[in-house]
């Protein structure tokens, strides 16, 4: 594997860490100037999420269900960490119902009810724990991954389930066109399909893509045609939906120059810490990715890279979101980016820390793709640090933004803040002291 | 806050008073009704006109063996009559009333009726005892009294008639409170002494039942013995009739016109008034024996019935009962509670107290912004703030005057005038320049010595404060230190009073500098005392001694005294000060009356709890937020970066008070917390001594913390949390004298905390602290309220809203960070009004990112 390595570079890499990275105190462009705290929690709180106005964080036993930051339902059952979590809407009776469905480490499954709190269903004795769910809307039905893979209807009825695959499991799925779904086990990712007969529903794995070398910690949806996996060296591979061949390679390599064999290796040794790749999310055209402490942000379309930043937090990326580019890390904080064209596009001032291979209908890995040296790359962008959200005191754990109302996280301090755009929620409290005055006739 | 005219009266020498152009006059209603001869005679000398030194209730009977006596007074205190001759305004004002309760046998009736008559209510006035009262009559029923009837009276004695007539509704009302609990509990307790003496009298009639069958048996029907017994037998028989109907009567009482505060006090002694309605509302008349029985068996199993004989004893024999008696205990204390709380509330000025209370009105219907800055004050009160109705008018007063001198205010405030020196019409508005220096030098030298001295002593020196600021030499300012220590351990309230009061009344001993006082300054007008009134003078020496000589019962407060007096002879120019001091220390006494007296915190006690005014539990009083003035007053002047301290407190930045000694940072606390919007009415948002990192709920919760500075494990780690959330606060530390905070510049905060100011009292610091803020919370309820600036014009209209309220608090005049004041403010007043007056747990917390600097001293 070819690096480009971008030598004597490094000290302006450096320099520019330490710049970007300290915003201080001024910043006009954070919208965020008001939070809440909510407590609830009485352990780390991984999960959250969206049950129509509701939200749900998720701890080690219990399950807290907070509307608006007010109410709060206890969901309280599980006897161990809970490792999956996932809203689910079904139509009863003419009503969409969101319920809620969770996995933990004790082998149960849960069906709750966000409304009144109720377990609704429960399925214990399982033969492993579940690490990953999902929910087919179209077909009505719910997959948990484990170490087999399980689908269950609606009445928590168990219809088919593969055999038992390895220690390792499946770690993620996505679901791909027609009726496919794409699921990563360790450094492979299995293919299987759904056949529907009548009533009957049969799950088979068809094809086994083996082309990441190291575990895929991250595995998403981008659009119809596409969906991307990310390992945990730093490889980002971009498939097609349909035909499941590799669209794009990229090796995220956060290189630095190696000045002997010894160091190389001790460096080598803290890189593939660093470069593993957490989280990814894409909005259907671009990608960011969290690359240990960095973030890249990919064009799918384009095939291209389009900004990175190589250390954008102090430690490792957890969480990202791209409609409002932001990052949450375990460093406590959340950051918020803005894409910037650089003032000198002639000069792409660190294009070089990355490797980049594009292959098209790659099917073995075995033959090494022809290295294409790109010395510059055209239209990159760069990632400027606009804000940062300060408030948690350990690692935040994913954040969930809920457009306007504001954006809530959640961190392995127990806590969930809701950080909202204080001049917003301003007008909106001026609109209901209005209300109100109207509603007492007292205007 | 509201009162400014308070300020305009109390305050002579700030700047305030100059700058107060009151643009639009106030109306008619609200103004307090000015002193008759304000123009030449200092309306604080009238009590001492008067042999009593402030005002008191007395309360006393009508006994039917001695006549008029008084029971006793409210305050406790012999101080507190001086000379006054109890015993003759006893008699003075139980001679008035008898149009009323008349018990016994009314033409036409066989049987005994009590009359449930109203209370009489009326204004007595003796000019030349110098008292004028409020007399509230009532009668309270006692078996063994005459006509069952015990006459009382509850008189509010003042040297103030003014007060008396301006303040005739809230007494009554409030005296009305007070006999109604008295009458309650005398019902009570009527109906059980009828009860035990019906047990009597049955039991009594079945031994004479006895005897007359065992008499008919031996004797036959008709002997004389045989007779007697049956005429005894018959006695017995109607004294059981007329009991019980007695009893009847007291029990069918329509008690239950419930007032609002009577129905509270059965709400706070469930246990108590079960029973009142036990005996109250059974009938006993129907089956009285049954029920007496049934019905007392638990309460009175113990009463024994009596032979007794059917006539009742010779008045003189027996021994009446006290007032303790003749109510419930329990209601008699509650009684005497509420006339303390009379007393308390109705203490110092009638100014002051016309002035509260136009502002309590005025502030019940402020609830709107009132929760801002405004102490809560309603449990000092009472029901007075609901009764009380604005008016200008004299309440029409029932007027008897006991001493058959005309009385008109003129006469009686003439007589004032001739007795005492006038002081001219300057003294009142402005302090002559030269001491002005004096004071500061002197208010900045405590500032300095704080550090080492206690608060307590801090306290006396105020109590001292003008008397020699130019002799406050470092020795002569230990050994007052030294002393006020010692003269802290007596009641703390007393201190300055008594303090005071030798000053004000001429005694022989500061008549010289009286004189020197009145010819030093310009504006006053001397005027030699008129022979006669010269002679009255000496005679009246014992009498204007009295505070003196009692004085002199207190070693430490002598010690004191003659301290000061010696200062007094060094200092040069000692008039100027000591003029000031006539005019200036009565009115922070009348200050510092209306607040409370039972000395809200052991002052001896160990210094820090002293500092601080946040005991948990217990409510912020007005007195703890003007001792805060003081303490705010020395923070401006100590620190040049207090503006922007208190700037952040307005704008809702969290303030952070880091310091290695506890005592410095409660102090600092302590000075800062009156600018803190919506403290809380136990200051829930401030925290005044913090010693574990804290959160960022904590930061939510409270607006003004004094944090501890550590070197331990925990110390480090609480430096960790300031700097991980230093974007949120600012950080004062009071080791290095240094302030993080973003910066300020405008003049809003620089008029409410200039440090060249020239107010020196910290109460009237407060006072104008609090005139600024209400000004701007008129501002910021303004801001919220403007609806063409907050509705947006559509739907995507967030943009134009946004400068449309940009451009509304520019216009008001406000610079950005002020205006970050106002729309603080402004965000409190909407959730409070959204989330009405209960506190939401979960409340968001506003904060902006703007950028920190680092002022010093």
């Amino acid at each position: 594997m070819l690096r480009w390595i971008l030598g004597g570079r490094e000290a302006q890499g450096t320099v520019e860490k330490s710049a970007a990275l300290f915003i201080g105190e001024e910043q006009p462009k954070n919208c965020f100037t008001e939070m809440q705290v909510l407590k609830g929690h009485f352990d780390i709180v991984r999960f959250l999420v969206q049950v129509d106005d509701l939200s749900a964080g998720d701890q080690h036993l219990s399950v807290c269900v907070f509307q608006t930051g007010d109410s709060l339902i206890e969901l309280r059952g599980h006897t161990q960490q809970i490792t999956a979590m996932i809203s689910y809407t079904f139509i009863r009776g003419g009503n969409a119902h969101t319920a809620l469905i969770t996995a933990s480490s004790d082998r149960t499954l849960s069906l709750w009810d966000p409304d009144s709190g109720n377990r609704v269903q429960n399925i214990s004795d399982l033969q492993s724990p579940v690490k990953c769910l999902l929910v087919l809307v179209r077909l009505d039905v719910w997959l948990s991954g484990g170490n087999e893979l399980c689908v269950w209807n609606r009445d928590f009825e168990l219809q088919c389930k593969t055999v038992h695959h390895s220690d390792a499991g499946i770690s993620a799925m996505v679901e791909l066109p027609k009726n496919f779904i794409a699921a990563a086990m360790d450094k492979e990712i299995v293919i299987f399909k759904l056949n529907l007969s009548g009533s009957d529903i049969v799950v088979m794995a068809m094809r086994h893509l083996a082309d990441h070398q190291d575990t895929i910690h991250s595995l998403i949806h981008i659009n119809d045609g596409l969906f991307a996996s990310g390992s945990h060296i730093g490889e980002l591979i971009i498939w097609d939906s349909v035909d499941w061949t590799i669209q794009a390679y990229e090796h995220i390599l956060w290189e630095e120059p190696a000045r002997d064999g010894q160091s190389e290796f001790k460096l080598n040794h803290q890189k593939q810490i660093e470069r593993s790749i957490q989280h990814m999310s894409s909005d259907g055209e671009y990608i960011v990715a969290a690359v240990g402490s960095g973030l890249y942000v990919y064009n799918v379309l384009m095939k291209s890279v389009v900004a990175y930043r190589r250390i954008a937090h102090d430690s490792n990326v957890l969480h990202t979101v791209l409609q409002r580019l932001m990052s949450c890390s375990e460093d406590g904080s959340v950051r918020m980016w803005e894409l910037q064209d650089l003032p000198l596009p002639a000069e792409p001032a660190s294009s070089g820390f990355f490797g980049m291979f594009g292959t098209f209908g790659r099917s073995s890995k075995q033959t090494g793709p022809p290295a294409k040296k790109i010395p510059e790359v055209p239209g990159l962008r760069s990632l400027e640090l606009i804000g940062d959200l300060i408030g948690h005191s350990g690692a935040v754990q994913m954040f969930l933004s809920f457009k306007e109302k504001g954006l809530v996280t959640c961190s392995t301090d127990h806590l969930l803040i809701i950080w909202k755009d204080g001049e917003f929620q301003s007008q909106l409290r001026s609109l209901a002291v209005f209300q109100k005055l109207e509603e007492n006739q007292e205007l | 806050m509201i009162g400014s005219p308070d300020v305009v009266a109390l305050t002579k020498e700030d700047d305030f008073g100059d700058s107060f152009t009151d643009p639009c006059s106030l109306p008619e209603e609200f103004s307090v009704p000015l002193f008759a001869h304000a123009a030449n005679a200092n309306p604080w000398t009238k009590t001492s006109y008067a042999k009593f030194s402030k005002d008191f209730i007395l309360v006393s009977e009508f006994s039917e063996q001695v006549g008029p006596q008084p029971l006793l007074t409210i305050p406790n205190d012999p101080k507190v009559c001086g000379t006054f001759d109890l015993n003759y305004f006893s008699l003075r004002i139980m001679s008035v009333d008898y149009q009323a309760s008349f018990v016994g046998h009314p033409p036409g009736s066989n049987y005994p009726k009590l009359n449930f008559v109203a209370d009489s209510k009326v204004v007595l006035g003796d000019s030349k005892e110098g008292a004028f009262a409020y007399v509230h009559h009532l009668t309270l029923y006692d078996l063994e009294a005459r006509g069952f009837v015990r006459p009382f009276c509850l008189a509010y004695i003042s040297a103030d008639e003014r007060k008396i007539m301006h303040q005739f509704q809230e007494l009554s009302s409030e005296f009305s409170k007070a006999s109604e609990f008295l009458k309650s509990g005398n019902r009570k307790a009527f109906a059980n002494e009828l009860e035990k003496k019906l047990k009597d009298l049955e039991y009594t009639r079945s031994v004479l039942h006895k005897e007359t069958e065992l008499q008919k048996m031996n004797n036959g029907c008709y002997s004389t013995q045989a007779i007697e017994k049956a005429n005894e037998l018959a006695n017995v028989e109607k004294s059981i009739y007329e009991h019980k109907d007695l009893l009847r009567q007291i029990t069918s009482y329509p008690s239950r016109k419930k007032d609002v505060d009577f129905v509270q006090h059965e709400m706070e002694k469930p246990a108590d008034t079960s029973v009142i309605d036990d005996t109250l509302n059974s009938n006993h008349s129907d089956v009285a024996d049954k029920t007496v029985e049934t019905e007392s068996e638990s309460r009175k199993s113990s009463y024994t019935p009596q032979l007794i004989k059917a006539k009742s004893a010779k008045c003189f024999d027996k021994r009446l009962k006290t007032m303790e008696e003749l109510c419930d205990a329990s209601f008699f204390h509650q009684t005497l509670e509420q006339l303390n709380i009379i007393e308390k509330s109705f203490r110092g000025d009638l100014c002051l107290i016309y002035t509260s209370q136009i502002d309590r009105a005025l502030l019940s219907k402020q609830s709107v912004t009132s929760f801002l800055f405004e102490a809560e004050r309603d449990w000092e009160y009472g029901g007075t703030s609901t009764n009380f109705s604005i008016s200008s008018n004299n309440p029409t007063v029932p007027i008897l005057n006991i001493s058959g001198e005309p009385l008109s205010l003129d006469s009686y405030t003439t007589c004032i005038d001739v007795d005492h020196i006038k002081p001219g019409v300057e003294s009142m508005e402005g302090p002559p320049e030269s001491s002005t220096s004096d004071i500061t030098q002197e208010t900045s030298e405590a500032a300095d010595t704080e550090t080492k001295g206690s608060f307590s002593s801090d306290k006396s020196i105020e109590a001292f404060g003008g008397v020699s600021p130019s002799s406050l030499q470092a020795n002569y300012f230990d050994g007052l230190e030294r002393k006020s220590k010692v003269s802290i351990a007596s009641p703390s309230e007393n201190t300055s009073c008594s303090v005071a009061v030798p000053q004000m009344t001429s005694d022989g001993n500061l008549v010289p500098m009286d004189a020197a006082c009145c010819i030093g300054q310009d504006g006053f007008i001397f005027e030699e005392p008129l022979p006669e009134l010269a002679q009255e003078c000496c005679g009246d020496t014992v009498v204007n001694q009295e505070p003196l000589s009692l004085l002199q019962g207190d070693p430490a407060l002598q010690v004191d005294y003659t301290l000061e007096e010696s200062a007094l002879a060094e200092s040069p120019n000692m008039g100027l000060t000591f003029s000031e001091l006539n005019t200036e220390e009565v009115a922070k006494i009348n200050i510092e009356d209306v607040s409370d007296s039972t000395s809200f915190m052991s002052a001896s006690t160990s210094s820090d709890q002293a500092v601080s005014p946040f005991t948990y539990g217990s409510a912020l009083t007005l007195k703890q937020k003007k001792k805060a003035g003081h303490s705010a007053l020395r923070f401006i002047r100590q620190y040049p970066f207090a503006q922007q301290a208190i700037f952040c407190l307005l704008s809702g930045r969290t303030l952070v008070i880091l310091g290695v000694d506890e005592g410095t940072v409660r102090k600092l606390v302590n000075a800062l917390f009156i600018f803190v919007p919506n403290l809380g009415k136990y200051g829930e948002t401030v925290q005044p001594w913090l010693s574990s990192p804290f959160q960022l709920t904590d930061l939510q919760r409270w607006k003004l913390i004094g944090l501890q500075r550590a070197a331990s494990p925990a110390g480090s780690s609480i430096l960790h949390s300031l700097n991980r959330y230093s974007r949120y606060i600012s950080i004062l530390d009071c080791d290095n004298k240094t302030l993080r905070c973003p910066p300020y510049k405008g003049t809003l905060v620089s008029h409410l905390a200039d440090h060249r100011t020239q107010i020196k009292r910290g109460s009237t610091y407060f006072l104008h602290v609090q005139g600024m803020l209400t000004q701007l919370t008129a501002k910021a309820f303004l801001y919220t309220f403007c609806h063409h600036i907050h509705l947006p014009m559509d739907i995507n209209d967030q943009g134009s809203v946004t400068s449309r309220r940009t451009n509304f608090l520019l216009q008001l005049g406000y610079t950005v960070e002020e205006s970050k004041i106002v729309h603080y403010l402004s965000e409190l007043i909407k959730q409070h009004y959204i989330q009405g007056s209960s506190k939401g747990g979960n409340q968001s917390f506003c904060f902006n990112y703007t950028t920190s600097y680092l002022y010093k001293i």
